[in-house]
């Protein structure tokens, strides 16, 4: 909201120059945020202190360094089996990283495609979409993406391939819908008159124009997809085990919670919110930026 | 029009191009375009029995009322109507093919390459996501596989050609950062980018101040001029069309009522319904306080009534107009109308 009357106020006066504009909008804090997450995925080996997969039970539940009985050997304390909780969420990154970015672009590509055309072919294409989305939308997300778990096995990118099958719908509805609206709009349909064939004006001038809606829903789906990559994990099906991810650590400290291990659940969960919500800030800059009326302004 | 082009036609459904030659660029014959609701009970003659001919180079000029199938009869030529429109019957001869009997493929061969349109609205009509040049070279690049570089040069070139000024930094720039009146020209730009034989433009000066209107035209008619276009002008003002056009076309209810050359139509309209728009022109001499009207409302295309469709609103009419629907009478001077006042002297011959 704030951005819609910010850049509606801008206008009036005068325009800033190109440079110092750009570097005023950029969103540096959900950069900065996403930045340190990537790169710490990738130098995961490098930065952390111990291996995520290995610990000592004779170091259960230690505390962060900064209460009673923390040490700088577990900067962040350790979890029920001994392991070292900032390795740990070194290491849960990569898996929250690659599962949640993988998963909502599968998702997008599906949905979007789908959406497209099902709105621009219209007809029997477009009622066939549409049904198989409506029947896909009446089962239960969480329960439909155990029963495909179950069916192709635990593995970290059947996690994505299932994330994605469950989710594409809700592209194919907003894309849908956008295209209907795109359609009538005359530059379509002097595109149209121009000779373009019907694949040409879908991916020339449809799919730009729905591009940020779908972008805009991918910084949405990204909170959804990992906290159900999250919900797979505590059930068992998600990530396995061994392997560190956010949403796995979140659900194993569930337990701690109540006894005083609060930081078990409280890290991941930090980690979680802090790269959805630069996500979305990230993804609404993003979907100013796109627009060039907007971006003039 | 004469029974030997109609017969020649039917009998000769695929003419060699050399028997073509001679004949006009566009020859629209008997066509009809219906409206058909999806259980089929509801027909809406958008276009009926419209014949037409356009020549090379020659600007006709359609007018009528909304609802009139002037829009209809334009996406009819380019087989671009919506999926509830049918094209029942008739020949859409263009450079001696029949666009009838063209395949969706072969359509796309013709639109924006042989026969290009300007739409309604051009302030909507470039896609805000792409750059001016981007959209200027499209059809060039759809339609002569013109690489980016040979696209982008020709897209320039053609700035210039519609008096876009600074045309360098033009194609480069957003289509919201130009003015109503340079969009304009730049949908206009589009349209002769493949250097088509024949434009139709659909009200293309409805959303524009008069000003920009005036440079519009002269526009137009200079790039007619150049390129040796055929042009189909559809407009509410006549004004426009005594500007403009050679030849007027006069429709009411989806029917051609009167067509013929501009002057002859103007000095003596012979159907009572474009004596009617030729009164309703507002006049500075005049001294009457009201405007003139027509009358009424134009029928329901779902459901015509018997005879003449504009018997209702005509002052002249009597008997007969109420009861056969008037056929198309050729008059001198290569003028038709559909009026069963026509005399018998004035008749060139019945058809």
């Amino acid at each position: 909201m704030s951005i819609t009357t910010e850049t509606l106020v801008l206008p009036a006066s005068s325009p800033p120059r190109a440079s110092t504009r750009r570097s005023r909008d950029l969103p540096l804090i959900p950069i900065a945020i996403l930045t340190v997450i990537v790169l710490t995925a990738i130098f995961a080996n490098l930065l952390a202190p111990h291996n995520p997969e290995v610990g000592s039970l004779t170091a259960r539940f230690r505390p962060p360094v900064w209460q009673a009985g923390g040490s700088m050997n577990h900067i962040l304390g350790t979890d029920q089996l001994g392991r070292d909780v900032l390795s740990r969420l070194i290491f849960g990154a990569r898996v929250s990283l690659v599962v949640g970015f993988t998963a909502v672009i599968v998702a997008g590509v599906i949905g979007t495609t789908l959406g497209i055309l099902a709105g621009y072919i219209g007809g029997w294409v477009d009622q066939a979409i549409m049904r198989l989305t409506d029947a896909w939308l009446a089962l239960p997300g969480l329960t439909f993406a155990i029963f495909l778990a179950a069916i192709v096995g635990p593995s970290m990118w059947n996690i994505v391939i299932i994330l994605g099958a469950v989710y594409w719908t809700r592209y194919a509805r907003v894309v849908r819908g956008e295209v209907l609206s795109l359609k009538e709009r005359e530059f379509v349909r002097l595109a149209v008159v121009a000779g373009c064939s019907k694949m040409a004006i879908m991916r020339r001038h449809i799919l730009p124009n729905v591009v940020n809606s779908a972008i805009v829903l991918a910084t949405l789906m990204l909170g959804v997809v990992i906290v159900t990559e999250a919900s797979l994990s505590f059930l068992g099906v998600g990530v396995p085990p061994p392997q560190p991810a956010w949403g796995l650590m979140l659900s194993d400290g569930k337990q701690g919670l109540m006894v005083g291990y609060w930081w078990l659940t409280v890290m991941p969960g930090c980690c979680i919110m802090l790269m959805v919500l630069s996500a979305n800030l990230l993804g609404d800059w993003l979907r100013v930026k796109l627009d060039p009326q907007l971006r003039q302004l | 029009m004469s029974n030997s082009t109609l017969s020649s036609v039917s009998s000769d459904p695929r003419p060699s191009p050399a028997v073509r030659a001679g004949r006009p660029l566009l020859e629209i014959n008997n066509f009809s375009t219906h409206y058909v609701s999806a259980q089929g009970t509801r027909v809406v003659r958008a276009v009926d029995d419209v014949t037409l001919r356009v020549n090379a180079g020659e600007t006709v000029g359609i007018v009528g009322e909304s609802g009139s199938g002037k829009s209809t009869l334009a996406l009819s030529i380019l087989r671009v109507l919506p999926t509830a429109a049918q094209i029942v019957s008739g020949q859409l001869w263009f450079e001696g093919e029949d666009l009838v009997r063209k395949t969706d493929a072969e359509m796309q061969n013709v639109r924006g390459k042989r026969i290009a349109m300007i739409l309604q609205d051009p302030m909507a009509s470039l896609n805000p996501l792409f750059t001016i040049g981007n959209q200027v070279a499209e059809p060039i690049r759809v339609h002569e596989g013109a690489n980016r570089g040979t696209a982008w040069r020709r897209a320039r070139d053609l700035l210039k050609a519609v008096r876009i000024p600074s045309p360098e930094t033009r194609v480069r720039q957003f289509p919201h950062e130009m003015s109503g009146g340079m969009r304009q020209r730049i949908v206009g730009a589009i349209g002769i980018s493949c250097e088509p034989r024949l434009l139709i433009a659909d009200e293309p000066t409805t959303s524009l101040d008069l000003t920009i209107q005036a440079q519009y035209l002269n526009l137009l008619r200079d790039l007619q001029r150049e390129h040796g276009l055929a042009l189909i002008f559809i407009t509410h003002n006549l004004g426009i069309v005594a500007k403009m056009c050679d030849k007027l076309v006069v429709m009411y209810a989806g029917r051609v009522v009167e067509s013929g050359p501009v002057s002859q139509v103007f000095n003596a309209p012979a159907h009572p319904y474009t004596r009617a728009l030729l009164n309703a022109i507002p006049r500075m001499s005049d001294r009457r306080e009201r405007l003139t009207a027509i009358e009424g409302q134009p029928p329901d295309l779902a459901a015509l009534p018997r005879g003449c469709a504009f018997a209702a609103r005509c002052p002249d009419a009597f008997d007969r107009c109420r009861k056969e629907t008037p056929p198309e009478f050729s008059l001198d001077g290569g003028r038709t109308t559909r009026c069963w006042l026509t005399t018998a002297a004035t008749r060139s011959g019945a058809a």
